[in-house]
C-alpha cells in the first residue's frame, strides 16, 4: 500500500485510566479519534489549549504510549508492536524543556552519540566522531563544545543539542513538542530559522506542536486545531488564519495578542466564557458546545465529524 | 503650560534605581540605573527577556526582594515621597493600600491550605478596621467585580478547586480590595492559555477604566504589551534601552535591541518571510560588559559601544533611547534640546 502521506494516523485514540475514587477508575479520553496525514517535507502545526491532547497525539504517534485504538502508517506501512523498532530511526522527537530532556551527567558527544550507538550507525569510532561533529556543525554548535556538559549551555544551545540528537539517526519525520516555547524571543527566532533550514536541506517533515499561534502560523504549511481530544478544524495555514470557520478556531485566533499597538487596540475579540471542561467530564455531543455561541440542541446529541468545505479545509461543526 | 507641568507630580517616579543581589559568585547587578514615570490611570509596560531586570525593577518598587537583594542607589517617588526611605511599618501600609501586585503563577501565590474567602478577607482586615461579617461581604463583592459567578460558594473553596484563570481572578480581587492607585502585574497571563489570557487582559482593562488605577505590566510577550500599554519601557541587561509611547516603540524603534526584538517575532507583516534573529546568547549578569550591555549581540556596534555606557537621549517629546548610534545620528536633537533649555 502506498500513499501520498509520509505519516498518517487514522482514528487515533488514547485513553488513560484515572483513579477517581476507591475501586473506581474513569477513562480520560486524551485523544479521541484523530485523523491526519503529513506529506514528506511538510510541516503540520498542531494547536490547542493545555489539556486538549496535542502532546499526547505527538507521543502516541511515536508509540511512546501504546495507542488505545486507531492506526499509524509510515510511508503506507502500518506500524505495529513487532515492526515498531524498524521505524524508530525514521521518526524522532524534540522535547519542550531543554533542561530536563538532556542527561546532566553526559557530555554533548555522549548525548548525540547515544542514538548512533543504539541503532549501530557507524563502523568505527572515527566515523562515529565524524558523524557527531557533523551534526553539531549542522545545528550551529562548535566542535570544542563536544566535551562539555549540558549545564554549561544556555537554553537555546541546549535545544540545539536536543535537535542534533534527534537528527543523529537521519529521520524523515520529527515531532517538535513545544520545541521553542521555553526560549526567549530573540533565541526563539534562531531555533525557528534552524528548523526551517534543516527542512530545506534534509527534507524532513515536522509535526509542530505549540500553543503560540503566531509561531505556528509562521512555520506551518497546514494547521490542525484541537479541542478536548478531537481535531475541530484543519486547513492550509493562511486559509485557517484568514478565514477560520469553526467557532472555537475563530475565538482562539481572535484572542491572540498581536504585537502591533494599532491592530491590538482596535481589533474586536471574541471572548470565550468560562474554562475548558474537565476531560473526565466531557460534555455530550460536541465538546465545545458549552462555550459556543452558536450551540443548538443537535450539538448536545451528536458529535460532528470533519467535513470538507473546499480546498481541503476540514471543519467539524453542525452550524457553520 | 510650562508652569503647569512643573507643578505636576506624577503618581510614581523611579529615578536611577539600582538593585543588586549578593551571591556566592559575586554581586549581581540586576537593575542598573532605571528611570521611568507612571502617570495616574495610565498603563506602563516593561518588556525584556529573562534576566533583563524587568521583574526585579517591579519588586524593588514594592520592596519585596529576596533576602540577599537590596536597593543600592536611586529613588522611588510615590506622589513625590521617596518610599525607599520608608520604615518597614510604612512600607507595609504602602503595599496593598497604594500599590498592589499580582504574580505569574496564581497557584504558588495563593496559600493552598486556606480558602479563597479566608485569603481575601485577610487582605481586607489588614488594611481596614472592619468586622468579619463586613469583610466577608466585601470579599464577595470583590469576587463579583472580577467576574466570578456564584461568589458565596467560591469563597468557601480552596485554590486547587479553581482553574488557572479563576485563580488569577482571585489574585486580582485580592490585590484590589483597598482600591490601590497602582497595580503591578508581573507576567500575569504567562501561565494561562490564550483564550483565558484574553479574558484576564480584558478584565484588567475594564477594571482600570472603572477604578482609574495605573497599571505596570511586566512581560516578555510583545503582543500583550502592544495591547495593554500606553507607554513602554524596553529593558536589557538591567538597563533601559528605550522608552516611549507604544507607537514610538513599535513603529519607530530607535535602539538596536528593540529593532532586533521586533524583527525576530513573527507578525502579520512578515508571516512567510524568514525571521531575523538576534545573534548570540543572552547576557550573563555576573559578567557585564563595560560599555553597552547589548554591544556583544549588536550588528552595528561601534568602538565606543564597547567601552562606554550610552547616555539616554531624547528622540522626540515622548521617546527616549540609549544607543550610541542615535547619539551619533541625532546630534542635532541634542542641540535643539539644549537650546530649549537655554
Amino acid at each position: 500500500m502506498s500513499s501520498e502521506y509520509l505519516v498518517e494516523v487514522k482514528d487515533l485514540k488514547q485513553y488513560f485510566p484515572i483513579r477517581t475514587g476507591f475501586m473506581k477508575t474513569t477513562l480520560l479520553k486524551a485523544v479521541d479519534g484523530v485523523n491526519f496525514g503529513i506529506k514528506p517535507g511538510e510541516t503540520l502545526g498542531l494547536v490547542g489549549e493545555s489539556g486538549c491532547g496535542k502532546t499526547t497525539v505527538g507521543r502516541t504517534l511515536l508509540r511512546l504510549y501504546k495507542p488505545t485504538g486507531g492506526e499509524i502508517y509510515y510511508d503506507g506501512e502500518l506500524i505495529t508492536d513487532q515492526n515498531m523498532i524498524k521505524y524508530r530511526p525514521k521518526m524522532q522527537m524534540v522535547f519542550q524543556d531543554p533542561y530536563s530532556s538532556l542527561d546532566p551527567r553526559m557530555t554533548v558527544e555522549e548525548i548525540i552519540g547515544e542514538p548512533l550507538d543504539v541503532h549501530k550507525l557507524y563502523s568505527n569510532s572515527k566515523e562515529r566522531r565524524e558523524k557527531i561533529l557533523g551534526l553539531m556543525e549542522l545545528v550551529g554548535l562548535n566542535a570544542e563544545h563536544a566535551t562539555r556538559y549540558v549545564h554549561e549551555f544556555s537554553g537555546g544551545q541546549r535545544q540545539r543539542i536536543g535537535i542534533a540528537r534527534a537528527l543523529a539517526v537521519d529521520p524523515r519525520f520529527i515531532v517538535c513538542d513545544e520545541a521553542v516555547s521555553a526560549l526567549d524571543v530573540s533565541i526563539q527566532a534562531q531555533v525557528i530559522n534552524m528548523f526551517e533550514e534543516l527542512q530545506e536541506k534534509l527534507g524532513v517533515a515536522y509535526l509542530f506542536i505549540a500553543h503560540d499561534l503566531l509561531v505556528v502560523r509562521h512555520i506551518s504549511d497546514r494547521i490542525a486545531v484541537m479541542y478536548l481530544g478531537r481535531v475541530v478544524e484543519t486547513a492550509d495555514a493562511d486559509e485557517l488564519y484568514d478565514s477560520p470557520i469553526h467557532p472555537y478556531t475563530q475565538s482562539l485566533l481572535s484572542a491572540v495578542p498581536i504585537p502591533d499597538p494599532n491592530i491590538a487596540k482596535s481589533s474586536k475579540r471574541i471572548i470565550l466564557e468560562g474554562d475548558v471542561p474537565s476531560p473526565l467530564r466531557m460534555p455530550s455531543g460536541c465538546a465545545f458546545r458549552t462555550r459556543c455561541r452558536f450551540a443548538t440542541e443537535k450539538c448536545a446529541q451528536e458529535c460532528p465529524s470533519l467535513t470538507d468545505r473546499g480546498n481541503g479545509h476540514m471543519v467539524a461543526c453542525w452550524n457553520k | 503650560m510650562s508652569q503647569n507641568t512643573e507643578k505636576h507630580t506624577p503618581l510614581l517616579q523611579v529615578i536611577d534605581l539600582h538593585t543588586s543581589f549578593k551571591t556566592d559568585k559575586g554581586e549581581v547587578k540586576a537593575v542598573n540605573g532605571v528611570t521611568y514615570t507612571l502617570e495616574e490611570g495610565k498603563s506602563l509596560g516593561i518588556v525584556g527577556e529573562s534576566g533583563s531586570g524587568k521583574s526585579v525593577s517591579a519588586y524593588s518598587i514594592m520592596q519585596i526582594l529576596d533576602g540577599n537583594g537590596h536597593i543600592t542607589q536611586g529613588k522611588v517617588l510615590f506622589k513625590g515621597e521617596d518610599i525607599t526611605k520608608y520604615t518597614p511599618k510604612q512600607m507595609e501600609d504602602f503595599r496593598g493600600r497604594h500599590c498592589a501586585m499580582i504574580f505569574q503563577d496564581p497557584m504558588t501565590s495563593l496559600n493552598p491550605v486556606y480558602t479563597v474567602g479566608n485569603q481575601i478577607m485577610e487582605a481586607i482586615t489588614t488594611h481596614n478596621k472592619v468586622s468579619k461579617e463586613e469583610a466577608r461581604k466585601k470579599a464577595q463583592e470583590m469576587l463579583e467585580l472580577v467576574g466570578i459567578n456564584d461568589a458565596p460558594r467560591r469563597l468557601k473553596q480552596y485554590p486547587h478547586e479553581l482553574s488557572g484563570g479563576m485563580r488569577q481572578r482571585v489574585m486580582i480581587a485580592m490585590a484590589l480590595v483597598s482600591e490601590p492607585s497602582i497595580l503591578i502585574a508581573d507576567e500575569p497571563t504567562t501561565a494561562l492559555d490564550v483564550t483565558i489570557q484574553a479574558q484576564i487582559l480584558e478584565l484588567m482593562m475594564e477594571l482600570q477604566k472603572k477604578l482609574g488605577m495605573a497599571i505596570i505590566i511586566v512581560t516578555h510577550d510583545l503582543g500583550v504589551i502592544a495591547q495593554m500599554s500606553d507607554e513602554i519601557v524596553v529593558m536589557y541587561g538591567g538597563r533601559i534601552c528605550e522608552r516611549g509611547t507604544a507607537e514610538d516603540i513599535f513603529y519607530n524603534p530607535c535602539h538596536e535591541y528593540t529593532k532586533g526584538l521586533l524583527r525576530s517575532i513573527p507578525s502579520v507583516s512578515n508571516m512567510k518571510k524568514k525571521l531575523i534573529p538576534i545573534a548570540g546568547t543572552p547576557i550573563n549578569l555576573l559578567n557585564m560588559p563595560k560599555g553597552c550591555a547589548f554591544c556583544a549581540r549588536c550588528d552595528n556596534a561601534m568602538k565606543i559601544c564597547l567601552t562606554q555606557v550610552p547616555e539616554e537621549v531624547r528622540i522626540d517629546k515622548t521617546h527616549l533611547a540609549s544607543c550610541w548610534i542615535n547619539i551619533r545620528d541625532n546630534k542635532y536633537l541634542h542641540d535643539e534640546e539644549a537650546e530649549v533649555k537655554a
